[in-house]
């Protein structure tokens, strides 16, 4: 038989991997429910089907496409080869202007209509978010 | 100019006599005598002089303009005021590297002076481990981020600091949380050379827990400081966005916050040693890995850096070295007590204090997890994503009841083994307490779920038990308590906060008003005006509430010259209860404004919470080790 002490060892290191392996089991279910993909206007025009996730968009602020209303702002989100409609009621960042880099969280209605819930905007003039570059095919 | 050329030549002074200190301190290393050479302390502090004459001299290049200054021109103008210039020092990756390695100069020649009671192979291996660490940011800093790079032709005109780093919060910010992080790398000598020194015992315990608490009140309170101004300053009246750069500071105080309850076992049983050692070597590697993600421009935040590759390599490899080179030592040297495995029962403050530690490691996780992900899935599959703050809330926030109920019974058990029978009626007459006060509470405000109700009510627990313990234990202890009971306000606060506030964001013209719950919000007018480096835009919003009492707050927007850029600066009125914020923003042209106002339910005992959080940290280094 082995003694008392090799046995509460045992159990301890027992216990010690049933946590790790049921928080890390835990963590990356999670993680699967609650991330949040980034997509261009080009890739939604190419998407086989739309579902109800949340997901980001990127893009520029097409020039004269601002419409505000008390309660509502309306804009399409560009990347010079597809758009999007966006609707969106909330704050804004002062960077939110036409001809400039957004990125909106919300969910798609369908393939020309997006429903924002938050508007993100990066706080340098000069920095543009590298998801944006990428989704513009710029350097 | 002067002060440019002297800051560059003691910088390269300062590395000389950091690397002329190795082959002094192995040589009085091997010496029988029990004594530090004097020359020793003298080139340790010739060390840290010439990083603050080199300090000193971008300061004052910063003050005085001079623009032949690389890091000055691309982070300064003539029309800043002179608060922002000297703050601008440190607001920039040269700067801010140039400051890290002041403050490791500076502990570890603090560290020479108070470790006297200790013995001589320790500190002289804890000093070495130290200059390993200076060596490297020397290096660093000399290769890939010089603060002192000519310019020339010199130009007329700085770029300007960017504007929302304007603000006095922001400007102690970074050397705080510093301070914290750097604390944390005496902890890693320090623990590494005890292990090879064999020193890992109750006499080091109480010497190394001075380090461990010092970093922690720096670290908690520095990220505080961060808080406070994203707060403010941002926009979104929030406090914590789960940004992956806050997260990066939050790790190693997770870390921290582990080490600190855990070093008291060691003092007091002598037992988690390795534990101990493990933790230590993670919280400076979190710090430092922290400043790697935020200067490498890796990490996709709210917060601009400049990004430079480069340096992300340097430090990665860096880092990837000192990682290697303390898992070297610790499975060479590292040998636990004559493998007397100390029982730890399971009514004990011990056992507490150890189901916290793991709670912490959890949450740690779960914080590194999120944070580093998005990177690693886009290295492998170039597929963009975010993690927001719901992931963060659903795994937390549930684990938090355990963790709280462990720190609520945990003080009152004893070291070693405490009776159940024993524990006293006290307890459970404070759990009765906040039973009844947490139901009729919910009871208000209607039911909020079930998770968040029994998080109320621990947390409750957690607070009548402090309380009690503040009046029953008399002059005992009072750090924990403090600690805990900031920690409880902190929790109830953020809870409160979260399910009683609420706001409304609506696009205003000027004259327009709006209603919201019981107040009505009136937009009277704008008026502009001309400051040094920004113009600025105030509207004046009355807020009527149904007693008819007038509320009036001026939200404000600036534009700042240089950089070009806007910021919104929010109007915020405080009371005990709650805050009211308003902030504007400009959309397209002047006639629309974005307007959010938000009513924030305990606002202000979020701070103070962690003051008194700190205050229990601070009454710690003062307080005589209590006994069992």
């Amino acid at each position: 038989m082995y003694g008392k002490k090799v046995k509460l060892r045992i159990l301890f290191l027992f216990l010690l991997f049933a946590t790790i392996i049921l928080s890390v089991y835990l963590i990356l279910k999670s993680l699967e429910e609650n991330v949040v993909y980034f997509i261009s206007p080009t890739e939604i025009k190419n998407l086989t089907e739309i579902n109800s996730d949340k997901i980001r968009i990127g893009g520029m602020v097409k020039n004269k496409s601002i419409k505000i209303k008390s309660n509502k702002i309306n804009f399409i989100i560009t990347d010079f080869k597809n758009e999007i409609n966006v609707s969106y009621s909330g704050s804004v960042p002062n960077l939110f202007a036409e001809g400039k880099g957004v990125v909106a969280e919300g969910y798609l209605k369908d393939r020309n209509y997006f429903n924002a819930v938050k508007i993100l905007a990066k706080h340098d003039e000069n920095y543009m978010p590298p998801e944006i570059k990428e989704a513009l095919g710029e350097e | 100019m002067l002060a440019h050329q002297i800051g560059h030549y003691s910088l390269i002074l300062g590395f000389f006599f950091s690397i002329l200190i190795i082959p002094i301190s192995i040589k009085n290393f091997n010496k029988k005598n029990k004594i530090i050479d004097n020359k020793i302390f003298s080139i340790s502090f010739f060390q840290f002089f010439f990083v603050l004459v080199s300090f000193f001299g971008l300061i004052l290049s910063f003050v005085n303009s001079d623009f032949g200054n690389e890091t000055v021109f691309n982070n300064s103008h003539t029309t800043k005021p002179l608060f922002y210039k000297i703050s601008g020092t440190w607001g920039n990756h040269e700067g801010s590297l140039l400051l890290w390695l002041l403050v490791l100069t500076l502990f570890i020649f603090i560290f020479l002076i108070k470790s006297n009671n200790q013995p001589k192979k320790y500190r002289i291996l804890t000093l070495l481990f130290q200059q390993v660490i200076i060596i490297g940011f020397f290096l660093f800093l000399l290769k890939t981020s010089n603060p002192f790079n000519y310019l020339f032709p010199t130009p007329k005109e700085g770029l300007g600091l960017n504007p929302i780093l304007q603000d006095p919060a922001l400007a102690i910010h970074p050397p705080i949380l510093y301070l914290g992080y750097v604390g944390s790398s005496i902890i890693f000598s320090s623990s590494l050379a005890a292990v090879v020194a064999k020193h890992i015992s109750t006499v080091w315990a109480k010497h190394i827990k001075f380090w461990i608490l010092v970093s922690w009140i720096f670290l908690t309170f520095g990220i505080m400081l961060g808080s406070i101004w994203a707060y403010y300053e941002l926009g979104w009246g929030g406090f914590w966005f789960w940004d992956p750069v806050e997260n990066v500071s939050l790790m190693p105080w997770f870390c921290l916050t582990a080490l600190l309850h855990c070093i008291l076992v060691l003092e007091k049983r002598s037992t988690l040693s390795s534990w101990t050692i493990i933790l230590s070597i993670a919280t400076f590697m979190l710090s430092m890995s922290g400043t790697f993600l935020v200067r490498s421009g890796i990490l996709n935040s709210v917060h601009t850096f400049a990004n430079d590759p480069e340096r992300g390599i340097f430090i990665l490899i860096f880092l990837f070295i000192l990682i290697l080179f303390s898992l070297i030592i610790f499975f060479l040297f590292h040998k636990e007590k004559d493998q007397k495995i100390v029982k730890i029962n399971w009514s004990s403050k011990e056992a507490s204090i150890l189901f916290n530690n793991w709670f912490l490691m959890y949450f740690l996780s779960v914080v590194l997890i999120g944070t580093v992900y998005p990177i690693f899935l886009d290295v492998l599959s170039s597929e963009k994503i975010s993690v927001g703050p719901p992931f963060y809330y659903k795994l937390i926030i549930p684990f938090l009841i355990p963790f709280l109920f462990f720190m609520s019974i945990g003080p009152n058990l004893n070291w070693i083994k405490s009776e159940i029978k024993k524990i006293k009626t006290q307890i459970v007459l404070s759990f009765v307490i906040s039973l009844l006060i947490s139901f009729v509470i919910l009871n208000q405000i209607g039911f909020v779920g079930l998770i968040n109700s029994v998080l109320i009510l621990v947390t409750f627990y957690l607070f009548f038990i402090t309380i009690k313990d503040f009046f029953l234990k008399k002059f005992k202890n009072y750090s924990q308590i403090f600690s805990h009971f900031g920690f409880s306000l902190l929790i109830l606060s953020i809870l409160f906060n979260s399910i009683l506030s609420s706001e409304k964001t609506i696009n205003l013209k000027v004259g327009e008003e709006f209603s919201f719950r019981e107040e009505t919000i009136f937009f009277e007018s704008i008026e502009s005006i001309k400051n040094e480096n920004y113009k600025s835009i105030i509207g004046n919003f009355k807020i009527k509430d149904k007693q008819n009492n007038f509320l009036q707050l001026k939200p404000e927007l600036r534009i700042y010259n240089q950089p070009v850029m806007i910021t919104s600066e929010a109007d915020i009125k405080t009371t005990l209860y709650y805050d009211k914020f308003l902030v504007m923003n400009l959309v397209k042209d002047y006639e629309y404004f974005n307007v959010r106002y938000q009513v924030k339910a305990f606002m202000i005992w979020i701070w103070i919470s962690i003051v008194i959080l700190v205050i229990g940290g601070f009454l710690s280094l003062f307080q005589r080790s209590y006994e069992k």
